[in-house]
This record gives structure tokens, C-alpha cells and sequence, in this order.
């Protein structure tokens, strides 16, 4: 390659907003129940039927668009986008074209080359559509309703990144943002958060866009870059080969590593917009807006500083435990229990994060509560058991979010303190290795590690190790 | 007894004072429908059953005192556009053909609640896209004063159940003129409230921005009563209007002494029946005689209603109409091959010529390159509409003119020529478009003996005025009756 290229990448991210119940009627968001269950004639497009706008879609829509620094259109509008497919019952989706609630906005990320704000394009509100299920063996394709009219917000960022590592780390601000305003809960693997990737290249230097295409069905972060990485070199290929990138819509297959043409510019529909007349325009005052800025929750950023000023974490460890609001919320309920704040945080860093990673977990999935983390804090505080237990009794929170007090009563695991039976005991680990205390008595100190060692198994785990130490010492 | 020559409002007295019983009207409707049927095909359905069972527990309530109503036990003949649950609701479309909806249309419950009884479904122009009731899959209705002609539409079955004295009264639902026209037509009284007073909820939608349901019936007084029964607001429809203003009842004062009646000099022009022309203004005169300020003035933009109208109208309908693609209910093509083929011959199949007209003009002013020239400058169109009436109703409290430019047309003559029916609607699609309250109301016949309407309009949510004007004026007449309900 004789050429430096460019990436130039915008995003669209749809969002399942965490309202109880759709965007336009009073059926249940709840997912995994049989199909058709959560529907009535309105979601399933019945004759007759008309929208009525969910108040709680419109709070969630602003909170995001506020947090992500957006102007607010003050009389938004809800618009017809028509399409015919049956996973839309009405053949046209209710959406916003002409004035989106949120406009002109931007965030900041922070990559390894240092800050950069993105710009935000606009926010909008619309309805998702229904599930196609096909049944190849039968020729018949069956619908599912369920998830049709589930309010989302669709987030359409500037074309302001220009690599992979921009876009993980704009999408992770964004998720944060989100998941800190309790708007959704951002999982790309359920699809409650979905990211359309548009991409072109050109020339470093280059004034001009090259031609862009759009990426759809992209279904995690990782997928994200690996799909980021193909689409440049498929682009910068075709370039180099003197042939033109068309603009078309592709599908991910990330199996495959590919994306396959869906469909170009020149089929792309006409969807027909025009303003929704079943729906009143969604009028937003001043007074309104002030309530929600004052009732936002602490987000991110001020989280982190506080952490690094109020508990005096370093900024490692504040960065981690403020990268997901569950375990934010499980550190600070769990400090406030036990008012001890560094050691929940090394609990969180320490052996949390390796059981997340050993399960492939993310932290959004712990199940354990503060108090269960709390109550171990205290037991190992007071010595009642000591740090291997500990590191045993965690796994069984981590996993089953046992009480640890009457886990350690019900298998026995607290530490010895009687000093008779100990002494006892380590009588007879000296008995039983004459040739390590010769060592120890020769000056090799590594002996010393192997007696107490033998000393903790003889006790199961259960001794004091300061106390073993000190016996052991003093009986040689 | 003539039962059905009674008004609602009489009939409901008769009722309610035990000289008769909700089951002994609902017999007399059936009847009525049964002998006349065959001549004017007001009716899709009938509901015999249903209505009989229902006047039953009707009677008993009224008896036991629960339902004290002006229309308990009043029979009602609605419009097929209208969802009525477990009663089979096709809009005039075989694309509905086996519709059963699994709800009612708020205003049909609203009429339920005050004790109404459902003799059955009327006929009307398919989707209620049509002014003379002949587009419907299911038929023509003809009109009761003469059978050669139209009812005029699209609630054609409406207006026909009514002055044939199949039913004492009716609802319609009125997108550019489609309560008013044919109750011009077929000699009886519709209104046409503001938008947003009667929910739309349950109302198969035709245009939405315009769609209004109301009251037909035989004079102003049922009108009045009808619309404060069938009123509400209705958490279901985001257009619909939470109103303190809806006694419309006591609107019904004969008088009309100091008010100011505006006739827009464009609704005397060209294209205007002479005859017509005549019966209008000499309505206009026994109100002047009654003590009204009646005068002339220029209403200006007239001749833009027409286009604005049929561009919006015809593009929230090829959206409303998406809907109808053989997947969910209604009519599918019997075989196909694919989905879209199966859409393409479901919807070709499904839909008559006038519907598919419309779906394909709304889709064209809807689509890029063409949205601006078309569908934005009739939104403007429309504003601009709308203020010329605002001017207007600065000086005057009612705006008087004809309903239409003629009487009925032949049946047949009409559906040669698109353009000329759309013209016919000159008088009507304004109201619409402003989304102001309209009335119509017989003021005599022509040579053939065809009833003439005289159309009333009000300011939005000023109701009561046209109520009161139309009801001094009615009172210097006396109701006639048509052939066919004489019979």
C-alpha cells in the first residue's frame, strides 16, 4: 500500500429504552413470554386503532439527549415512515424525521491519543417492529408481536471517529451514559442496544468523504471492531484496485468475518415520510426540562471524581469500579454498610473482576447483594475468618449469594484461635518433618513457609496464620 | 303507530314513559329495513339478534330506573366504518369481508352507555373514499326520495336508514363532506363536529388530520342530543379534546335575533345549481326576517380547498391503508407466490378503483422529489385556509351557503368522472381542512322532488351557534318525509 487512508465512521445506535410498558399503548415490555402475548389492536396495527405516546419515552428520550450535551426541541414531532414488511403491522413505523426531540450534541471519549468529543447528530424517538420467525421446513413464516411498538431511541452521532478504538470507546461512554440514567440496559448481545456502523475512507489529508456504506447487524463490541477493520481494508482494496466503493447497505456475518451488499442506494425505498396525524406534536417547557436536569443522577464522570476525593481510591481503581453503574452502586451500598470502602473495592477489583472474567460474565450480570459482600468484610475483619476462607466463602457470594455468617457457621471455617490445640497440632507437624526443621535450623527461612503451610493444611484452612507463625517460631 | 316517523328524542320520551318498549322500536326497525331493503340497500349488515337481545336488557334497565337517557332504547343504524365488537365492520372493502373487530369504537360505546340499541352496519362509499355511496363493494344504496339517484356519500347508508325511516337515526363519519352531503341529499340533518370533540378511537381511519364522526337524524333537537351522547374525551386518541362546552342541548333556543350571518359570495358562483341557489337564500332570508344580520362577503381561497384537500386526504390515506396487506385479517389472494406477490395480489384484488386511485395519488405527493410541490404546499394550502376563516369568523358568528352545488345525482353519473365528483365536494372539504363544526339541513326540493341541504358553519368548538341558527331556522319549516318512508 503506497497511500495512507483515512477511516471515517458515524454511528447509529438504537436503544430499547427500560419503560414497563411499549411507546404507544399499555402493553407489557417484558421479554421471553410467548409469542403475541404483550399485544393489543393497537401494536398489532388493528383497524381503528390509534397511538398514544408513552410520557415515561419522552423523559428517558431528553435524559440522554441532556447528558449528551443536545439541544432540545421544545415542540417535537412524531413522523410516518412507510415500508412494507410484516414484522410492521401498520406497514409504517411511527418515528421522527422532521424534529427529533434531541439536536446537536456531543460527547467525549478517551482514547490512548488523549480527549476527543464526538458529535451528536440528533436523538429521536420511534417504535421497534415485531420478530420473524421462518420455518424453512415448512415454507411459512410466523410473526411475533410481542416486541412491536418497544420504545427506542435512535442516537446518530456526527462522522466524528476514525478508527475502531474511537467507536468502542464513543459506545462505551455512550452505554454508560445510558445504563447511569436508568434509560436502558444497554445489552448488545439481547439487542437492547444495537449500533449501525457508517464507514467510508479517503485519502490522509483528503478534504472530501469518500463514498460510505452502512453496516447493519453487528451484535457486540468486539464484533463492532472486527467489522470497523474489515469494511477499511475491503474499501481501501477496492480503491487501490482502481474500482469505486458503492453506496450500499451491508450485512455483518461475523462468523464469516464479512459483510455481504444488502441492498445499494439506487433500491433503496422511499419511505414516504410525513407527519404523524395521529399524535399531537410532543411539547416540551422550560419547566420541564430544569426538573429533569435537576433530578439527573450523579453521572460518570463526577462518580469517578468523587470516588477519588471521598474514598481516596486511586484513579485506577475509581476508573474501573465507575465503568458499569452496577458496580458502582454495588461499591457504594456495600462501603455505606461496612464503612470500609477500600477493602469493597478490593473485593470488586480483586476477585470480582477474575471471577467475571472466568465466567464470562459482564458486570451488569452480578447477582450478588451488598449486604452478603458487607457481612464478609466484617467477618474477616474480625478475624473470625482469615483470607483463604475468605477468597472460598466469595465464591459461594459470587455464585450464589449466600450469607456468608451462616456458611462459615454451617461448614465450620472459622479460625482457630485456641492456642492448646494449635501448639498441639504443630507438635506434630515438627514430628512428621524432621528434615524441614533441620533446614530452618540450618538458616533456610523458605522451611519456615512449608511448616506453616503444613500446619494450615493439618488445620483445614482454619488457623490464624499469624498465630501459627508465631508458635511454630517459638517451638523451634 | 308510526314508530319511525317519530324522532329519536320522541321515541326515546314513548319509551322511557312506557307507552313503548325498546324491544317493540327495535320490531319496528326490523321491519322497516326488511320491507325496504330491497329497494334502497342502506344496510351491510343487520344485527337481528343482537339488537333484539340487547333491547331485552335494555327495557330492564330502563325500567329499573339505571338507564334514564334521551336514547335508551332508541335503535341506531352505524356507519361500517365504526368497529363494533363480535359484529362484522368492512368499511364497504371486500378487503374487510370477514372483519370482526374485537372492540368497539369509543363513540358506538359512548351511545351503548346511554342505552342505544345496534340494529346494524350502513352501506357506505369503500373506505368512505366517494360522495354517492357507490363505490361500495357491497353495492349502491339508493336514494329514498327517488331511487334513480344516489343517498350521496360516503355515508350514504347513513342518511338513506334515516330518511327511509328504517332507523330513527344514525352515525356517520365526515372526512370532506360525508355526513353533510348526504343528508343534503337524502333530506335529513348531520353534523359534523370540531375536530377532536368525538374520539376517533375504533373510526377505520380514511384521513386522519380530517376524520370527524357525527350525528344524522331527522331534525336539529336529535342532532344536538346525538353529539352530547357520543362526545368525550377519550385517553385513547391523542387528537381528542378534553371540552367543558358539550351541553349542546341547550343550544336549542329559537332564536337568532342579533346574529351575524356571513355567505361567502364564492359559494354563490359558478357551478352552483340555480335552484339550489334559490332555497339557500331564501333559508338565509326567514333568518334575516327573524331578526339575524344576514349579508354577503368574500371567504376568499375557495377554489384551493378542492386540491389541498384531495392531496392530504389522498396521502393520509395511502399510509392509513398500508395496513390492509392480507398478512393479519381481511382479504388475502388465494395464491401467490411470496410475500410481495402475495401483498400485490392481496391489495389489487382487495381494493376497488376508487380507493386505489387515491392510494396511488397519496403515494405519489408523498414521495421525494414530489413532497414539497404537493404535500408540503397543501399543508400551507390549509393554513392559509384556516386563517381565511378566522378573519371571517371575526365578523360573523355563522357561515351560511349550500351544502352542495346540486341535488342528487343519477346513480352511475358520477363514477365517469372522478373530477367532477371531487368538485361536488367544493362546499365541505374546507370545513374539514379548518377542522370546523358543520351543519346540514333540508331547505326544500328541487323540480324532481330531490331534497335540497343547507350547510352552516361555526367557528371551532362554537357548536352551540350553528345548533341555535339551524334550529330557528328549522322551525319556519316542517320536516318532510320521503317517498320511501311513507311507503
Amino acid at each position: 500500500m503506497s497511500k495512507e487512508y483515512e477511516t471515517v465512521i458515524g454511528l447509529e445506535v438504537h436503544v430499547e429504552l427500560a419503560t414497563k410498558t411499549k411507546i404507544f399503548c399499555s402493553c407489557s415490555t417484558a421479554f421471553g413470554s410467548m409469542p403475541n402475548t404483550h399485544t393489543c389492536p393497537v401494536c398489532t396495527g388493528m383497524p381503528g386503532s390509534l397511538p398514544v405516546l408513552n410520557k415515561k419515552v419522552v423523559e428517558y428520550a431528553l435524559a440522554v439527549g441532556l447528558a449528551a450535551g443536545c439541544k432540545i426541541n421544545q415542540c417535537s414531532k412524531f413522523d410516518r415512515k412507510n415500508y412494507f414488511y410484516p414484522d410492521n403491522p401498520q406497514n409504517y413505523q411511527i418515528s421522527q424525521l422532521y424534529l427529533p426531540i434531541c439536536y446537536e450534541g456531543g460527547i467525549e471519549i478517551e482514547t490512548e491519543s488523549g480527549k476527543k468529543t464526538i458529535g451528536i447528530h440528533e436523538i429521536h424517538m420511534e417504535e421497534d417492529a415485531g420478530k420473524l420467525i421462518h420455518d424453512d421446513g415448512e415454507e411459512v413464516s410466523f410473526v411475533d408481536y410481542n416486541r412491536s411498538g418497544v420504545p427506542l431511541i435512535e442516537i446518530v452521532s456526527e462522522p466524528d471517529m476514525r478508527s475502531a478504538e474511537e467507536v468502542i470507546a464513543y459506545l462505551e461512554k455512550l452505554r454508560m451514559i445510558i445504563q447511569y440514567l436508568g434509560a436502558s440496559d444497554c445489552k448488545m448481545q439481547e439487542g437492547s442496544m444495537r449500533a449501525d456502523v457508517n464507514l467510508s475512507v479517503r485519502e490522509k489529508g483528503a478534504e472530501a468523504f469518500g463514498t460510505r456504506t452502512e453496516m447493519k447487524n453487528i451484535g457486540s463490541f468486539k464484533a463492532v471492531a472486527r467489522a470497523i477493520e474489515a469494511e477499511t481494508a475491503r474499501q481501501i482494496d477496492l480503491i487501490e484496485a482502481g474500482k469505486q466503493v458503492i453506496q450500499e447497505t451491508r450485512r455483518w456475518n461475523d462468523e464469516q468475518g464479512y459483510s455481504y451488499a444488502m441492498r445499494s442506494k439506487e433500491d433503496a425505498q422511499d419511505y414516504r415520510y410525513f407527519p404523524e396525524p395521529d399524535l399531537v406534536p410532543v411539547v416540551i417547557s422550560d419547566a420541564y426540562i430544569q426538573r429533569l436536569r435537576d433530578s439527573q443522577p450523579e453521572l460518570r464522570d463526577e462518580k469517578l471524581a468523587r470516588y477519588i476525593s471521598e474514598f481516596e481510591l486511586p484513579e485506577y481503581d475509581a476508573k474501573i469500579l465507575t465503568s458499569s453503574k452496577k458496580l458502582a452502586d454495588l461499591f457504594e451500598a456495600a462501603a455505606k454498610l461496612c464503612g470500609r470502602a477500600k477493602k469493597v473495592s478490593n473485593w470488586l477489583m480483586g476477585e470480582t473482576m477474575r471471577l467475571l472474567r472466568e465466567r464470562g460474565m459482564d458486570p451488569e450480570d452480578l447477582a450478588f447483594s451488598p449486604e452478603n459482600l458487607a457481612r464478609l468484610i466484617a467477618l474477616t475483619e474480625a478475624g473470625t475468618i482469615n483470607g483463604t476462607v475468605a477468597k472460598e466463602v466469595f465464591e459461594q457470594i459470587f455464585d450464589k449469594n449466600i450469607d456468608p455468617k451462616q456458611y462459615v457457621e454451617a461448614h465450620g471455617l472459622k479460625t482457630v484461635h485456641d492456642e492448646d490445640a494449635l501448639r498441639s497440632v504443630i507438635a506434630r507437624v515438627i514430628e512428621d518433618n524432621p528434615k524441614s526443621v533441620e533446614d530452618y535450623r540450618g538458616g533456610k527461612e523458605k522451611a519456615m513457609g512449608f511448616l506453616v503451610g503444613q500446619t494450615m493444611k493439618a488445620m483445614k484452612g482454619k488457623a490464624n496464620p499469624g498465630l501459627v507463625n508465631q508458635i511454630l517460631k517459638e517451638m523451634l | 303507530m308510526k314508530l319511525l316517523s317519530l324522532t329519536a328524542v320522541a321515541l326515546g320520551t314513548k319509551i322511557r314513559n312506557g307507552e313503548v318498549t325498546a324491544k317493540e322500536a327495535v320490531l319496528a326497525s326490523l321491519e322497516a329495513i326488511e320491507a325496504k331493503e330491497e329497494q334502497i340497500h342502506s344496510f351491510v349488515t343487520v344485527d337481528r339478534e343482537g339488537a333484539l337481545k340487547r333491547a331485552g336488557e335494555v327495557q330492564k334497565k330502563i325500567e329499573a330506573g339505571t338507564l334514564t337517557g334521551p336514547l335508551a332504547g332508541v335503535p341506531v343504524a352505524v356507519k361500517d366504518n365504526l368497529c363494533t365488537q363480535g359484529m362484522l365492520t368492512t368499511c364497504g372493502s371486500k378487503m374487510l369481508y370477514n372483519f370482526i373487530p374485537t372492540y368497539t369504537a369509543e363513540a358506538v360505546q359512548n351511545l351503548e352507555r346511554a342505552g342505544a340499541i345496534i340494529l346494524g352496519k350502513t352501506n357506505m362509499d369503500e373506505f368512505a373514499m366517494g360522495s354517492t355511496t357507490e363505490t361500495s363493494a357491497y353495492g349502491a344504496t339508493r336514494n329514498p326520495w327517488n331511487t334513480e339517484y344516489v343517498p350521496g356519500g360516503s355515508s350514504g347508508g347513513s342518511c338513506a336508514a334515516v330518511a327511509a325511516e328504517e332507523a330513527p337515526y344514525a352515525l356517520g363519519s365526515d372526512t370532506g363532506g360525508s355526513i353533510r352531503q348526504p343528508s343534503a341529499f337524502c333530506g335529513v340533518t348531520g353534523i359534523k363536529p370540531t375536530y377532536g370533540t368525538v374520539s376517533r378511537y375504533g373510526l377505520v381511519a380514511y384521513a386522519s388530520s380530517l376524520d370527524q364522526i357525527g350525528p344524522i337524524a331527522k331534525d336539529v333537537t336529535d342532532c344536538a342530543v346525538i353529539l352530547e351522547a357520543i362526545t368525550s374525551h377519550d385517553q385513547k386518541d391523542s387528537t381528542s379534546i378534553q371540552r367543558t362546552d358539550v351541553d349542546f342541548s341547550t343550544a336549542l333556543v329559537d332564536d337568532v335575533k342579533g346574529m351575524k350571518i356571513g355567505i361567502p359570495r364564492d359559494y354563490l358562483g359558478e357551478g352552483l345549481d340555480a335552484e339550489v341557489r334559490q332555497a339557500v337564500l331564501a333559508a338565509a332570508k326567514k333568518l334575516e326576517e327573524k331578526g339575524a344580520l344576514v349579508e354577503e362577503f368574500d371567504l376568499s381561497l375557495t377554489e384551493y380547498a378542492i386540491p389541498a384537500y384531495y392531496v392530504i386526504a389522498a396521502a393520509e390515506a395511502s399510509s392509513n391503508l398500508e395496513r390492509f396487506d392480507g398478512v393479519k385479517y381481511g382479504y388475502r389472494t388465494k395464491a401467490y407466490e411470496g410475500l410481495h406477490n402475495m401483498y400485490k395480489k392481496s391489495r389489487s384484488e382487495g381494493f376497488g378503483a376508487e380507493v386505489k386511485r387515491r392510494i396511488m395519488l397519496g403515494s405519489f405527493v408523498l414521495s421525494s422529489g414530489y413532497y414539497d410541490a404537493y404535500y408540503l404546499k397543501a399543508l400551507r394550502t390549509r393554513a392559509m385556509i384556516r386563517q381565511a376563516f378566522d378573519k371571517a369568523f371575526a365578523e360573523y358568528d355563522v357561515i351560511l351557503g349550500p351544502a352542495a352545488p346540486t341535488t342528487a345525482p343519477r346513480l352511475g353519473d358520477s363514477l365517469s368522472d372522478p373530477l367532477k365528483m371531487y368538485l361536488g365536494d367544493i362546499y365541505t372539504v374546507s370545513v374539514n381542512l379548518a377542522g370546523l363544526p358543520g351543519v346540514s339541513l333540508p331547505c326544500g326540493l328541487d323540480q324532481k322532488g330531490l331534497p335540497i341541504g343547507l350547510q352552516m358553519i361555526g367557528d371551532c368548538f362554537q357548536e352551540k351557534k350553528i345548533i341555535r341558527a339551524a334550529y330557528a331556522y328549522e322551525q319556519t319549516r316542517t320536516y318532510q318525509r320521503s317517498p320511501l318512508a311513507e311507503q
